[in-house]
């Protein structure tokens, strides 16, 4: 854990002290277990944008690749009467066909990830509502599915979404901070040329990050479809791609790329998951969500930076001081 | 206009040493010189963006001790550069008037284009311009974009227009029709400087050539005296201080072999060389000539337009940087801190990320691998630093070329192409670098030094190949060595009489 990631984490049990108690409620078991809910389910296509965003790219499609690909599961399962597991295996297949539509458009024919995926964005957005003509995709009702159970289960009171997060975190942990593919992505995420030069297929590794971004955000659009049990196309996961750059920015990620680690998106999510309930739990309208969001955001990267900035002058003025001192002697 | 004894020194290098030159108006002068003369830092004293260290500038009888940009440009001196800087966006009346556009309607600020376009017609026609003031610049060839900037210094009342290069980059009827403005210009009292590496448009172009060499002036020569032998002659003349350290054994066959390249660069230009085990190869020439992008198109950073590349005498396909590097092909590239390391990461880092799944298991970076590698490396090549943590952004330049080279080193080498190596390091680091380059040689590697730098290539290399305009003029073996022969062959002179076989 480094010094940004332990600054957060310092910022997260402050929030939460001062949430405790204006509100003792917040540290209640259902509480926590709703909050731990969606930081699994935010968390998950959270750390998925931190994949492209250490590349120096970005993944804008989020929100509606969780809307459209939530659609046809529910309709897979619940209408087509499709077993799960293959729905399931479908709706990643489908993700992984949209990380590589990126990934190339991105890499083979040089459009900026910003437009590609602003594209997707609409086009996934637009589908899901046309597949169901706006309509509210569900299952019907009385209908069992003991099987999907899992998604929403509270194992020792725990929701699963969590373990989940907890065993995509510690993977991607590993391949982002320890493997030879992580070290490329934070290569060509520093600098692209460089790392073409050392011999680096610097296009697979991008392509690779979209993949990997929009596999894991699949797998969040099918626990995200399960919790809501019906996914209605124009509002379900709107701006989430918006929460996923939130978190990693928050977590110490640079958005020029090269800079972030998988605790600090993870610990981002979590901040940004008890800002929400913290607007919930104080009687703040919750129209001003977004608002208090935002500003956290905000002054939190400001004072990271400034931080930063004044510990390097403090640094540079030292190293003076000392080649004076040496000057002199 | 009379430059006195102008001098300017950078740390380690002295860029003008007590440089004379007067401009009378009307009078076209033609400035030559090899590659670090000064003609640059020349260029930016009269510009006002440098001071020099000493000496005086004097415009119609006033001496000062240095320039401003804006005491230049009120002095009447414009400067076309070799890059031009328009805006293509915009048309050529609102370039030529960009920062001063008239105004009109008061407060609203409107751009007045109309008396825009007006202003710059007669210009234009001044100039022969087959264009129109409306005309958008990017619709324009690169000689049209030329006398834009042209018209633009002349709509500030320029009484001095510095060119440098301007024909580099031009076809030969293009090429006329500059000097043709040029001979225009001067029927105007306007005067030139003219820089150029084209002795033959000088030849045509100016009334007399000064000659540039470490920084002084070494003599200049009448148009009517002007030859290529005399030129070349002049420019070169510096005291070689590398010392040559021969082969140990006789060069091997053949490792990397290109047949007929062509560049983005040059595409009409097919380029051929075959480079030896054991020898030290340098590639000479102007900047400019397409030696590093033949460099970067073997390596497979760039697209090639033709041609074949074969390593031991088998083809290989260069579509990636991969495929060279699967072969032991190496580069170290021009741009250091761009191209050549992350600045970002640790020095073992640097070192390991070419061949990083040689240094982990089961795709599992190993930090105790990658730190010893590290530390193998920072004793062979002498890197200085504290510990091999350090981010390479904090070494000296030297160091980090060493760390460029370590890079390669680890991975058994078979082919290394060094481009301008040394650029940028202090002379006892280069001198290492000579060192580790002539063992590499010594090991059976083939090694190929693009460089700019005469003394390196005529004190380094085993052979010399020039290139000219993307083409190879010349290859020189070490009984033809000699800084005329290479120069002559740079600037596109045909080879003289100690004989230089092709």
């Amino acid at each position: 854990m480094n010094r940004k990631d332990l600054g957060l984490l310092v910022l997260i049990l402050v929030v939460g002290l001062f949430v405790y108690l204006r509100n003792p409620l917040f540290l209640s078991a259902n509480n926590l277990a709703n909050t731990a809910n969606l930081v699994g389910l935010f968390g998950l296509f959270s750390i998925a944008q931190g994949f492209v965003i250490i590349t120096g790219g970005i993944e804008l499609s989020v929100g509606s690749m969780i809307a459209l690909l939530g659609v046809l599961f529910v309709d897979m399962v619940g209408r087509m009467g499709i077993p799960w597991p293959i729905a399931a295996a479908t709706v990643l297949l489908l993700g992984i066909i949209m990380g590589l539509a990126h990934g190339l458009l991105i890499t083979k024919l040089r459009m900026q990830p910003f437009v590609v995926t602003l594209c997707g964005l609409l086009i996934y957005r637009g589908m899901a509502r046309g597949y169901t003509a706006d309509a509210t995709a569900g299952f019907p009702f009385g209908s069992t599915y003991p099987g999907l159970d899992f998604f929403v289960a509270r194992p020792f009171g725990i929701p699963t979404s969590v373990f989940v997060l907890l065993v995509v975190a510690v993977i991607a942990w590993v391949v982002l901070h320890r493997s030879v593919f992580g070290r490329y992505l934070y290569a060509v995420g520093k600098n692209e040329e460089a790392a073409k030069f050392s011999g680096i297929r610097t296009d697979l590794v991008v392509i690779a990050a979209y993949v990997i971004c929009a596999s894991l955000t699949a797998i969040a659009a099918i626990f995200f479809a399960m919790y809501t049990r019906s996914v209605q196309p124009s509002g379900h996961a709107n701006f989430y791609e918006l929460y996923a750059i939130a978190a990693a920015v928050l977590g110490g990620f640079s958005l020029r790329g090269g800079e972030g680690s998988i605790i600090g998106v993870v610990l981002g999510t979590i901040l940004l998951q008890i800002l929400q309930n913290l607007v919930n739990l104080l009687g703040i309208p919750s129209s001003l969500n977004f608002a208090v969001m935002g500003t956290v955001i905000l002054v939190g990267v400001l004072v990271d930076q400034q931080w930063g900035q004044f510990r390097e002058r403090r640094r540079i003025r030292e190293a003076a001081r000392v080649a004076v001192k040496l000057h002199q002697s | 206009m009379r430059l006195s004894d102008i001098r300017k020194v950078y740390p380690g290098v002295v860029a003008l040493a007590g440089f004379e030159l007067q401009v009378r108006p009307g009078e076209v002068i033609g400035i030559v010189g090899e590659n670090g003369a000064g003609k640059s830092t020349l260029m930016k004293v009269l510009g006002g963006v440098i001071t020099p260290d000493g000496g005086t500038i004097e415009v119609d009888g006033v001496a000062t001790q240095s320039f401003t940009v804006t005491e230049s440009i009120r002095a009447g001196i414009a400067f076309v550069h070799q890059e031009l800087n328009l805006f293509d966006n915009l048309d050529v009346a609102a370039n030529v008037f960009i920062g001063r556009e008239p105004r009109k309607y008061g407060l609203f600020n409107i751009v007045d284009t109309e008396r825009q376009r007006a202003a710059v017609a007669p210009i234009l026609r001044r100039l022969g311009a087959n264009f129109s003031p409306q005309e958008p610049v990017r619709n324009l060839s690169l000689a049209q974009q030329q006398i834009v900037e042209i018209a633009k210094a002349l709509s500030c009342d320029a009484r001095l227009i510095i060119l440098d290069e301007p024909t580099s980059s031009l076809p030969l009827h293009e090429t006329e029709k500059l000097l043709e403005v040029i001979r225009g210009l001067k029927a105007d009292g306007i005067a030139v400087i003219f820089i150029s590496h084209r002795l033959h448009e000088i030849e045509r172009a100016c009334d007399r050539v000064v000659v540039l060499r470490d920084g002084k002036f070494v003599g200049e020569l009448d148009r009517a005296e002007v030859t290529y032998q005399k030129l070349v002659r002049m420019m070169i003349g510096r005291e070689l201080k590398v010392v040559y350290t021969p082969p140990s054994a006789p060069r091997g066959e053949v490792a990397l072999s290109a047949r007929d390249i062509r560049t983005a660069a040059y595409p009409q230009q097919p380029v051929t060389l075959d480079l030896h085990r054991g020898e030290i190869l340098g590639l000479a020439g102007l900047v400019g000539s397409g030696r590093s992008e033949l460099a970067r198109a073997i390596f497979g950073i760039d697209p090639v337009f033709g041609g074949t590349v074969a390593f031991a005498g088998k083809e290989f396909p260069i579509k990636t940087t991969g495929d060279a590097t699967a072969r032991g092909i190496f580069l170290v590239p021009e741009d250091r801190k761009g191209a050549g390391i992350l600045l970002d990461m640790s020095i073992a880092q640097n070192i390991t990320l070419p061949d990083l799944w040689s240094y982990s298991r089961g795709g599992i970076v190993s930090a105790a691998a990658e730190s010893k590698r590290g530390e193998r490396s920072k004793a062979d090549l002498d890197i200085r630093a504290p510990s091999v943590k350090v981010r390479t952004g904090a070494l000296s330049g030297g160091n980090q070329q060493k760390v460029v080279l370590a890079k390669w080193l680890a991975m058994n080498p078979q082919v290394i192409i060094a481009d301008e190596p040394t650029r940028g390091i202090d002379v006892g680091a280069k001198f290492e670098i000579y060192r580790l380059m002539r063992g590499l040689a010594d090991a059976g590697v083939a090694v190929l030094m693009i460089s700019s730098d005469m003394e390196e290539v005529i004190g380094v290399s085993d052979r010399i190949a020039v290139m000219h305009e993307g083409r190879i003029s010349g290859m020189l073996t070490r009984d033809q060595f000699s800084e005329e022969n290479v120069l002559m062959l740079a600037v596109g002179g045909e080879g003289n009489k100690t004989g230089v076989s092709a």
